[in-house]
């Protein structure tokens, strides 16, 4: 476990991208099997043993701490696992200057290894000793693992690369292994370092990484020339992906993915019936009812299910909007330009003829002023039209690229809701933002019992920049009226306060807030100082955006 | 006089009384450590949050008027008395006392006492080991007036000397790189060099020209530092395998640049949270704090057997909650004044871009900034450079 400790340690402080890889491949490098392969696993996300929840956490602290003392040392610190690191009493009355390396300490095999037969009711006191057993870091780096959120600035696909790094080989190659793969790797490592065979793909329906675009504004187009580009709709689903195999059963296999390859087939079974043809479909997961596609609001109510019922099914039928084909049968097109590979998507759902699946169409344009006359009113997309949320951009010739690449394809978002809303409370943040009043919410007007009232309508920690943080922050510390634990009442009057323009991605209406309506995705999109509280917005005019996002 | 009545009915605030401007003892006429201008003033220690310019007499340690003539010029007060540890100076109907506190080169704990009942006023101060100041000094007492600056469980300083052992395994696994190492100008850079004259280290050690005159200070008060040259004498871009020593906000700057793939190191108690060490983009934290720790300020309470602490500033909050948990009588000073600005002047994540500017405070005196935009008085200790840049990262 120190080793790996001190690896994450050093990572967390790294800024650069290749002192990280650095730093990963001389771990790989020195470091034996397996322990070196559940490190790869613990970096890439691919750990599947059971997590400990953050509450279980909280319970063995609160066994050993004050509780006001570890309330008010976690609302500083803004992580709870570092928080209990650095507050877990030693059991040495004295703080050893050395890493904790006594024979008690475990290594990450003895810990992983543990975890995956220990039963639940056994975790806690598992989890003490090892605690006592290890330092700060040691302590921080076992409770980021056991809480699967190790938020060292180290993605999967940076892990994967130093690992392809030990043996000169391409990221894409494991990239292309890695569904199939499973830690602690042995294989893999043996052939990364020229001893064994590069292993073979077995799973008959893999989750290939998906391909991402780039946000894009109307003032950037004029860079890019029209014609290289296909225009089709952004739909405001879920982005998944559809894969159907034969086994060497010779038995059906149909997977369904999140878009960080997560296997969600289980919430779907009516989609899954639908994916008879091998093959794998990139697409957006949506609800169509009544022969319409239905916006994200509907389709969030069948995702907040716990169980899927008949009734749901019914009542939220799940469909598949086809963007792009990966692979037909047991041809895998990447490799192939986006015109050639949409062709081939449209033959494949035509062929596949399911009520569940279609291809999402294409917006037809040849200049740019079409495009973008096009996206202002997307009426053009039909009777689904409240379901798109902007145009996706993609290049006609460009390969199917695992990651984010810049140029192949864009995002152009269609604009967001704006409101002016009033700062009411502010909370402290986590992470690189704890200590600072980051976490906002803020209200509308709306009529009270004694004359207007602000109501509260949303939250919201991003979308301003540093320099605006601390502007806020002071301004949250000089005019706090009322202290709730981590959380400040700001002074919020007509003639008093802080407009935010709050930007935000749809509306729906919400029994649990007081104001009777939630945002979807707000942010802060510029902050007001020149406007007086009693001049920003009300209650009113988030209503008439209500009627203007429901549809039937 | 107090009659014989009064005597019996005695309080603690009837000898040190909490204001905007500072604690204030009427009987004896002064403040200490006052935020503004003030007629007398004693002063616990030089650092500018505490030592400020413009006051009509000024009562403290030798040191700390030195360090104030070499930070505001020879009118930094109307008059100035020294006066040495131990030394009991009548002031009124109080008598006075200055004690050692640990912090840095002439801090001071300031004992008040009046018929038979003692306020100490402890300004910053720590319990570690420092070979550049007087240890600190335990004083009994009725009322411990203590800051709060890492006033919470998780702050556990631990070992200075294996933070120095960091720094020098680091100095030997990378000799080519330039080993930066952000310290307060006054207290830690002089502390870290001569710790790394403890461990042995005896290259030259080199110093950013703002640490300069009060290095030389150090050194002339007998404080061993060996062989310190001022970096502005040198070719930077020549300095791999050497140690020198900045400002905190040097280290973003375009001057940190100019080394051989530089190292950047922290030294602060703050470096023991991870998203502090982040947001100054430090590579090597080094956890080593001029203010006690969780520990030692529950000890040293404990330990001066005060049935009440009042607290100025820091983590307020938590300490108080110890102290009335432990059954003492507790009140955060922040109340009538003593605000928790200490967080402000901190951009986090500079990594996005913030000026480097911004991120710190420590050039020495920020003295000028006591008045905010509503024209009032800011409320508490403003900081500066040193206890000042230290807080809140």
């Amino acid at each position: 476990m120190n080793r790996f400790a001190e690896l994450l340690d050093r990572l967390a402080y790294e800024h650069g991208r290749n002192n990280k890889l650095r730093l990963i491949t001389d771990y790989f490098r020195t470091t034996p099997d397996p322990e070196r392969g559940w490190a790869l696993a613990a970096l890439a996300g691919a750990l599947t043993f059971r997590y400990a929840k953050p509450g279980m956490l909280r319970t063995l602290i609160a066994e050993r701490t004050d509780p006001v003392l570890f309330g008010l040392s976690y609302d500083y610190v803004g992580d709870l696992s570092e928080t209990i690191a650095l507050m877990w009493p030693q059991p040495a009355p004295q703080a050893s200057p050395q890493r904790g390396e006594g024979e008690e300490s475990p290594s990450l095999s003895d810990v992983i290894e543990t975890l995956a037969t220990l039963g639940k009711a056994e975790l806690p006191a598992q989890l003490a000793r090892w605690l006592d057993a290890l330092d700060e870091t040691g302590r921080w780096a076992l409770l980021k693992l056991i809480t699967g959120a190790l938020r060292i600035g180290v993605s999967a696909r940076l892990a994967k690369t130093a690992a392809a790094a030990l043996g000169g080989k391409d990221p894409h190659d494991i990239e292309l292994l890695w569904p199939t793969l499973q830690p602690p790797y042995e294989a893999v490592f043996q052939w990364l370092e020229g001893r064994g065979e590069k292993p073979v793909t077995a799973d008959p329906a893999p989750f290939r990484p998906p391909m991402l675009a780039q946000a894009i504004q109307e003032t950037e187009l004029a860079m890019l020339d029209a014609a290289d580009y296909m225009a089709e709709w952004k739909w405001d689903g879920i982005r998944v992906q559809a894969v159907a195999g034969i086994g060497a059963d010779g038995a059906r296999m149909a997977r369904l993915y999140s878009r960080t390859g997560e296997d969600i087939s289980k919430a779907f079974p009516d989609l899954l019936d639908a994916l008879r043809l091998p093959g794998a479909i990139d697409g957006e997961l949506l609800i169509r009812r009544n022969e319409r596609i239905q916006s994200f609001n509907v389709l969030q109510q069948r995702l907040n299910r716990k169980s899927v019922t008949a009734k749901l099914t019914a009542e939220f039928p799940a469909h598949l909007r086809a963007y792009d084909l990966l692979a037909n049968g047991d041809e895998d097109l990447r490799e192939r330009p986006f015109a050639e590979r949409r062709l081939l998507l449209e033959a494949f759902v035509t062929l596949l003829a399911d009520a569940h699946v279609d291809v999402s169409p294409m917006v037809a344009f040849t200049t740019w002023d079409e495009l973008i006359a096009a996206r202002a009113d997307p009426a053009g997309a039909g009777p689904d039209a409240a379901a798109v949320e902007g145009v996706m951009l993609k290049r006609r010739d460009a390969p199917y690229l695992p990651g984010r690449p810049k140029g192949p394809w864009w995002k152009w978002k269609r604009d967001p809701f704006l409101i002016d809303a009033v700062l009411m409370y502010a909370q402290r943040g986590h992470g690189k933002r704890s200590s600072f009043y980051s976490d906002y919410t803020f209200g509308v007007w709306a009529p009270g019992a004694s004359g207007d009232e602000l109501v509260p309508v949303g939250k919201a920690y991003f979308g301003f920049t540093d320099e605006e943080l601390l502007q806020v922050d002071r301004f949250v510390r000089r005019h706090t009226v009322n202290r709730f634990g981590p959380v400040r009442e700001v002074m919020h009057e007509p003639g008093q306060g802080l407009v935010l323009e709050v930007a935000f991605e749809g509306l729906q209406r919400s029994t649990r807030h007081k104001s009777g309506v939630a945002m979807r995705f707000p942010r802060i999109n510029r902050l007001r100082w020149d406007k007086p509280p009693g001049e920003a917005d009300r209650i009113e005019t988030l209503e008439r955006m209500l009627d203007r996002n429901a549809i039937a | 006089m107090a009659t014989n009545t009064y005597l019996s009915k005695m309080r603690p605030e009837d000898i040190l009384l909490p204001t905007l401007s500072g604690v204030c003892c009427e009987r004896g006429g002064f403040y200490i450590d006052p935020t503004r201008p003030v007629a007398r003033a004693l002063i616990t220690h030089g650092h500018s949050d505490h030592a400020r310019a413009g006051h009509g007499a000024v009562l403290a340690t030798r040191e700390t008027l030195d360090l104030m003539r070499i930070r505001y010029g020879d009118d930094f007060a109307g008059t100035s008395q020294p006066v040495r540890y131990g030394e009991t100076v009548t002031l009124g109907d109080v008598a006075v006392t200055f004690h050692p506190a640990g912090h840095v080169l002439g801090s001071a704990q300031i004992a008040v006492a009046c018929n038979g009942l003692r306020v100490i006023a402890s300004g910053d101060y720590k319990d570690a080991a420092d070979p550049t100041c007087e240890p600190f000094a335990l004083v009994p007492c009725d009322v411990f007036i203590t800051e709060a600056t890492f006033g919470l469980p998780v702050f556990r300083h631990g070992d200075p000397a294996a933070e120095v052992a960091k720094l020098l395994h680091s100095a030997a696994l990378f000799p080519e790189r330039a080993h930066l190492v952000g310290a307060y100008s006054l207290g830690k850079a002089q502390r870290v060099i001569a710790m790394l004259r403890q461990a042995g280290y005896d290259a030259p050690i080199y110093l950013h020209g703002a640490l300069e005159s009060i290095t030389t200070y150090y050194r002339n008060r007998g404080i061993p530092l060996g062989d310190v040259r001022p970096v502005r004498l040198t070719d930077r871009s020549k300095l791999g395998d050497s140690i020198t020593i900045c400002p905190p906000s040097s280290l973003t700057d375009l001057w940190a640049r100019r080394f051989p793939d530089p190292i950047t190191c922290f030294a602060s108690g703050w470096m023991r949270v991870r998203a502090r060490a982040r947001q100054y983009g430090v590579a090597l934290p080094l956890v080593l704090s001029d203010h006690a720790d969780w520990k030692g300020l529950t000890a040293t309470i404990t330990a001066t057997g005060a049935s009440e602490i009042w607290v100025t500033h820091g983590q307020e909050d938590a300490l108080v909650h110890w102290a009335v948990m432990n059954g003492l009588k507790a009140r955060p000073l922040a109340i009538v004044g003593y605000g928790n600005e200490e967080e402000e002047a901190v951009i986090p994540g500079h990594a996005e871009g913030a000026s480097p500017e911004s991120i710190t405070t420590d050039h020495g005196d920020s003295e000028g900034a006591v008045v905010i935009d509503s024209g009032q008085p800011l409320r508490g200790f403003r900081h500066d450079s040193e206890a000042g840049g230290e807080r809140g990262k």
